[in-house]
């Protein structure tokens, strides 16, 4: 009994902390969805979308506003931060490279990722801000059955509630709305969507904005387990394999990948660790990606790649 | 540079677009189009005619603004689209005014369902939605074939039933002109002829003005009612497709008919066509 009990907070725990790295994910999965483009910046934006938050709501908590609503304007705030950096990559850096090599999109957002990591913490500053926006205690459930009980995060709850809404938001918004079905079209033939009217511009500056919410979303949950700060941009390398498991283009992908990853490396850590010297749940998450990779190049819920002989 | 005008000329009164001496340039450097007019009426179906390279895609994309993209500049003339300047405004601009291209090599968006390629091309429109609702009937209407594979996706069906998307996705935005870009391409003959039939009807029951870019010149000059034959970048003739038909230079250069005494290409040497042409 105590080892289920321990199996179940092990599993538990991961997989509620893949729920977080999904959220992270999920910004990829837009962009690259819409627009053919591996944004290598998503980890940059979080950080932008953290200090963005984080500063200002220090400033007014410390001016003697009420809680709840230095909260809601830091929120507004960043939100029209994320909008704004939204239209100056769409104005100066995509907006010129449209019907460009996939590759080099890639690159221009490597570019930004420096300049959005640089610019962010220029304004903002660099040290680390704490954000307390979620109970960051635990649960203990079951203490009945297992000894202790099973250990839950709250912090962990509400990343899976708020991942839970913003999947079912975006799955919405994909499939059923005109701007959504425009999206998907861009994402398949840039030129042709230009070709019925599609304007591109627009179509890329909502992608980058809706990218940028999801951003400031992940921050908030992210900030608040480790604090703002420059780390959170190695989040991006978190998402990859949660990508490459997932698929690139697939929402409920990104959330099945992050689970997979999530439980997976804490899980291995816990009981494979021991046995090899421990350590292993900083590299297990790539192991799973490559496994992917050789059996399913394009993820376990990615789009199949159409090609017609 | 302009070519004898033969009787029966559209007069640009009433040409629903009318292409003015245009010149486009690519990458700065490259110099494609060298002063093309051509109209097109309202209710007409003009065939822009002319080999590989001659520069037929480009004008189209030249009149639709796809050109910037591409990196291509018109950089002299006008393109008037409903007695309009147009040229400089984007695609997105000319499809609301109802002037939309049908890319060549069909374009369809692979990972959509057939019908939701038709409905992103009513993406401008802001009549609501009964009114696509009723364009959606009229496209399946006019292509039975995609209502069959409405719920397809569009990567997995046919060459014939993609290039019907497309053009069925174009009539989506309402258009008064389609600009159609070699409609004929990788296709069966017996589908490209099922494909022109229903142009031609669209065009007679819809009153829809078609400017056609087609290397097949035999199938377009069925079709259309006027013609012009690029060569280089250059309209080197004009006239009406009857006219055109009959012509012994486009029989024998474009149509493959005729010039039995001049078997071998050593005979049909480039400089003659130009001489007559041009003189």
């Amino acid at each position: 009994m105590v080892a289920f009990g321990q199996f179940a907070e092990v599993l538990i725990g991961g997989l509620l902390a893949g729920v977080l790295y999904s959220l992270v994910a999920l910004g990829f999965v837009l962009i690259f969805k819409a627009s053919g483009v591996f944004n290598f910046a998503q980890g940059a934006m979080v950080l932008l979308a953290g200090l963005a938050l984080v500063r200002p709501l220090d400033y007014m908590v410390a001016q003697g506003f009420p809680v709840w609503a230095a909260i809601v304007l830091g929120l507004a705030f960043a939100a029209v931060v994320m909008a704004a950096s939204a239209w100056l990559i769409e104005r100066f850096v995509l907006g010129p490279l449209v019907n460009q090599d996939g590759l080099t999109l890639f690159m221009s957002t490597i570019g930004a990722t420096f300049i959005i990591e640089g610019g962010a913490q220029m304004i903002f500053g660099s040290d680390v801000y704490p954000l307390r926006l979620f109970p960051t205690d635990a649960w203990f459930l079951f203490e009945n059955q297992f000894p202790g009980g099973i250990l839950v995060n709250k912090l962990d709850v509400w990343g899976g509630l708020i991942a839970g809404i913003l999947v079912a938001g975006l799955a919405v918004f994909f499939q059923k709305t005109k701007t959504g079905r425009a999206l998907r079209a861009v994402a398949d033939d840039h030129a042709a969507a230009q070709s019925v009217g599609i304007p591109i511009s627009w179509i890329w500056f909502v992608v980058w904005l809706v990218a940028g919410l999801v951003a400031l979303v992940a921050a908030t949950v992210w900030g608040t387990k480790l604090g703002v700060q420059f780390s959170i941009t190695f989040l991006a390398l978190k998402a990859l394999p949660v990508l490459i498991i997932g698929g690139f283009t697939s929402v409920p992908g990104a959330i099945v990948g992050g689970l997979i990853v999530g439980a997976g490396e804490k899980v291995a850590e816990v009981y494979l660790g021991p046995l090899i010297g421990g350590g292993i749940e900083y590299w297990f998450a790539y192991v799973l990606a490559l496994i992917v990779l050789l059996g399913r190049p394009q993820g376990l819920f990615g789009e199949r790649i159409i090609e017609r002989i | 540079m302009s070519p004898a005008q033969p009787a029966g000329k559209p007069e640009a009164a009433t040409a629903i677009l009318a292409v003015k001496n245009i010149e486009v340039i690519y990458d700065h450097v490259i110099l494609v189009l060298k002063g093309v007019s051509l109209d097109v009426q309202k209710g007409g179906i003009v065939a822009l005619l002319g080999a590989n390279g001659a520069g037929k895609s480009t004008t189209l994309k030249a009149i639709s603004n796809l050109i910037k993209s591409e990196r291509g500049d018109v950089t002299k003339g006008s393109i008037e689209f409903n007695g309009e300047r147009v040229d400089g405004l984007t695609p997105n601009d000319l499809v609301r005014r109802g002037c939309i291209q049908v890319m060549e090599g069909r374009h369809c968006f692979g990972h959509l369902t057939v019908e939701e390629n038709l409905l992103t091309g009513a993406f401008t429109r802001k009549d609501g939605r009964a009114a696509v609702a009723r364009d959606l009937e009229m496209v399946y209407g006019y292509f039975p074939r995609l209502k069959e594979r409405r719920s397809s996706l569009a990567g997995y069906i046919s060459g014939g039933e993609q290039q019907m998307t497309a053009i069925g996705r174009a009539l989506m935005s309402a258009p008064s002109t389609v600009l159609l870009d070699e409609p004929s391409m990788g296709l069966a003959p017996q589908l490209v002829e099922e494909i022109f039939e229903i142009v031609k009807r669209l065009n007679a029951e819809q009153g829809l003005s078609v400017l056609l870019a087609e290397q097949n010149t035999n199938m377009a000059l069925k079709y259309a009612t006027y013609g012009y034959i690029l060569e280089n970048g250059r309209v080197v003739m004009d006239g009406e497709a009857q006219s055109l038909r009959e012509n012994e230079d486009v029989r024998e250069f474009y149509l493959g008919i005729g010039g039995a005494d001049r078997r071998s290409f050593r005979d049909v040497k480039s400089y003659k066509r130009r001489k007559r042409w041009l003189a």
